[in-house]
């Protein structure tokens, strides 16, 4: 188990607790009491430590190591999922997966940022960044729902679009300005889950949707926090104050109203219990979908566009 | 090599030997340092006579250049509002009261609505004196507003951009601009009237990766900076050097992102050109 800084005091009691069941499993002592008493006291510390996050700690969560990332859900969720590559342009881009596949005997089309499971995986992932062919993939996977009429469902997860050579000679602003373009108008369903990290055009390049929803513990925003503070503060080590300044947990989006609602975790986060995740996900999906499926394409667009109109604060100054 | 061969370039004068020059009189070329006056610079479209160097000039004087005498400025009364209580070095607020100083403008966008060569047309122009040019509430809402009266009154849509991206200091909601003002131009194009993009330097981040990349028609400037990352960003991820003229204009339309660039001087009987294609597509 990976223990974040501001987990450290489970991780004496996750020690404990395994050292007891070693103990139990050498010798017939009963440690039934025992182990009951650590694992309450779990819960206790879990319980407050999860629910006095900061902002900066929320950032962290959301990039635990253990976290599930897109492909997981995918797999947990869907029933004979295909997963679909290519831009039909240029490339085949890791950094963003899709597919169509299955739930509850409704068809779907998912897309979504994935980031690699281990060191290897992480390369070849491009630490979930990804490059022009990412978006014009994802662009094509939409187009391939709208001709079938099925939703589509998009899970987030990413520090930002590369901003590498390559993807400006390719056209990485063009790819993401696109998808906002035509996902506004998309004849189908968009559902959208902030899965871990939401950063800025990269993650809203696949974020346009009639519903967008976050898991508690995720963020989303502009731009990343220590990206922020190099430029506002002209240092990367003012990354916490940042995310506190930028407002970028769950909570403060669902109260801005730039999202729809917040999806639980289980305790101690997605990645303490990622089935059970996946299983709340899995039934939001399908009642989201059910439900945006009654409208017709035309009132579902209007609505849409009619909620990102609304997006703004500004205040009306005196003629002078 | 000739003993007449400049070894080093640019100004070699140590700073006490230097001439004073009263400021607003003359003007220095950033990129060749030649010397001219404010007027002859002005007078020649703020292009640098030697090198053809576009300066930077902002909404009124792009209004000025290219309506028929007469515009009228609309949705000026929107200003932007510190919500998030954002701080940083400098409050949300005091750097908005600075730029409104600075400036004398409300905003980093202002819409004008006239006419090119007769022609009826609308153009928001963003300028860069204010906060970088920066896109918050006010410049998607501005651009939203703009949208509207286009469909209403059945009249092609420019816009100027000159930013930086995104403004920061509003979080989130200036993300959501980008997906605001691209939801608002698909339905001008449902409405099949023309939207102009015109990238001027710089246009970067979420402003690229939003409107200005939308146009029916992209064209730009000689010269100007466009991209998604900014130049800095981009060096520090690949750990090497950029390439000569990497993301300029020219690299833009070499990659087949912009429909062609044009000088200042002939923008407006550019814009004629297309209004008039546009707006009387049968003409004798």
């Amino acid at each position: 188990m990976v223990f974040l800084e501001f987990e450290r005091p489970l991780e004496k009691l996750y020690e404990q607790l395994e050292k007891i069941r070693q103990i139990e499993s050498e010798g017939d002592i009963d440690v039934t009491d025992k182990v009951k008493e650590l694992e309450s006291k779990i819960k206790t510390k879990q319980k407050e430590i999860y629910s006095n996050l900061s902002g900066w700690q929320k950032v962290q969560l959301s990039r635990h190591p253990e976290r599930p990332y897109s492909l997981y859900y995918i797999e947990t969720m869907f029933k004979k999922f295909v997963e679909l590559h290519g831009d039909r342009t240029y490339g085949d881009d890791k950094a963003i997966v899709g597919g169509i596949g299955r739930i509850n005997g409704q068809t779907l089309v998912v897309i979504g940022h994935q980031k690699g499971v281990n060191t290897k995986m992480r390369q070849y992932r491009n630490f979930g960044m990804a490059n022009p062919e990412g978006y014009r993939k994802a662009l094509r996977l939409m187009k391939l729902a709208e001709k079938f009429n099925y939703p589509v469902v998009c899970l987030i997860d990413t520090p930002g679009a590369y901003p590498g050579l390559e993807a400006e000679e390719r056209g990485q602003a063009e790819a993401i300005a696109k998808n906002l373009l035509e996902m506004a108008q998309l004849r189908v369903p968009i559902v959208c889950y902030i899965i871990g990290e939401g950063a800025s055009g990269g993650a809203l390049g696949i974020g346009l949707g009639d519903r967008v929803y976050m898991l508690e513990n995720t963020w989303y925003s502009v731009i990343s926090p220590e990206s922020c503070s190099s430029i506002l503060w002209r240092s990367w080590d003012h990354k916490e104050e940042a995310a506190e300044s930028l407002k970028l947990t769950a909570d403060h989006m669902l109260e801005f109203g730039l999202i729809d609602d917040v999806i639980k975790e289980p305790l101690g986060g997605a990645h303490n219990d990622p089935e059970k995740m996946a299983k709340i996900l899995k039934s939001h999906i399908k009642k989201e979908v059910a439900t945006l499926m009654e409208l017709t394409p035309q009132r579902r667009i209007d609505q849409r566009i009619k909620k990102y109109c609304k997006m703004g604060v500004y205040q009306t100054a005196a003629a002078e | 090599m000739g003993w007449f061969k400049r070894f080093k370039e640019g100004i070699q004068t140590a700073t006490k030997n230097k001439k004073e020059a009263p400021d607003g009189l003359w003007y220095k070329c950033k990129k060749c340092n030649e010397t001219i006056t404010v007027k002859e610079l002005r007078d020649n479209y703020y292009i640098c006579p030697k090198c053809e160097y576009h300066t930077r000039i902002g909404s009124y004087d792009y209004f000025e250049l290219l309506f028929d005498g007469k515009y009228d400025i609309l949705f000026d009364n929107l200003v932007s509002k510190d919500f998030l209580e954002f701080t940083d070095l400098v409050d949300y607020k005091d750097r908005l009261v600075k730029a409104k100083e600075k400036t004398h403008l409300n905003e980093a966008i202002t819409v004008a609505v006239g006419k090119i060569a007769k022609k009826p047309i609308l153009i928001s122009a963003m300028d860069f004196s204010f906060i970088g040019g920066s896109m918050g509430s006010v410049v998607g809402e501005k651009i939203s507003r703009s949208v509207d009266y286009c469909i209403e009154h059945k009249i092609p849509y420019m816009n100027i951009s000159k930013s930086g991206g995104a403004r920061m200091m509003e979080s989130a909601f200036s993300l959501m601009q980008m997906a605001k003002t691209s939801a608002k131009l698909s339905q001008l194009a449902r409405k099949k009237i023309p939207y102009f993009s015109f990238l001027t330097d710089p246009t970067t981040g979420g402003v690229t990766a939003s409107f200005a990349m939308l146009g029916d028609i992209n064209f730009s400037e000689p010269g100007a900076l466009i991209g998604f990352a900014g130049p800095r960003v981009i060096k520090e991820t690949i750990k090497r050097d950029l390439p000569e003229g990497f993301q300029s204009s020219e690299f833009l339309l070499e990659h087949g992102f912009l429909d062609f660039i044009v000088d200042r001087k002939s923008l407006r009987t550019k814009l004629a050109d297309l209004l008039t294609l546009f707006s009387d597509p049968q003409a004798a």
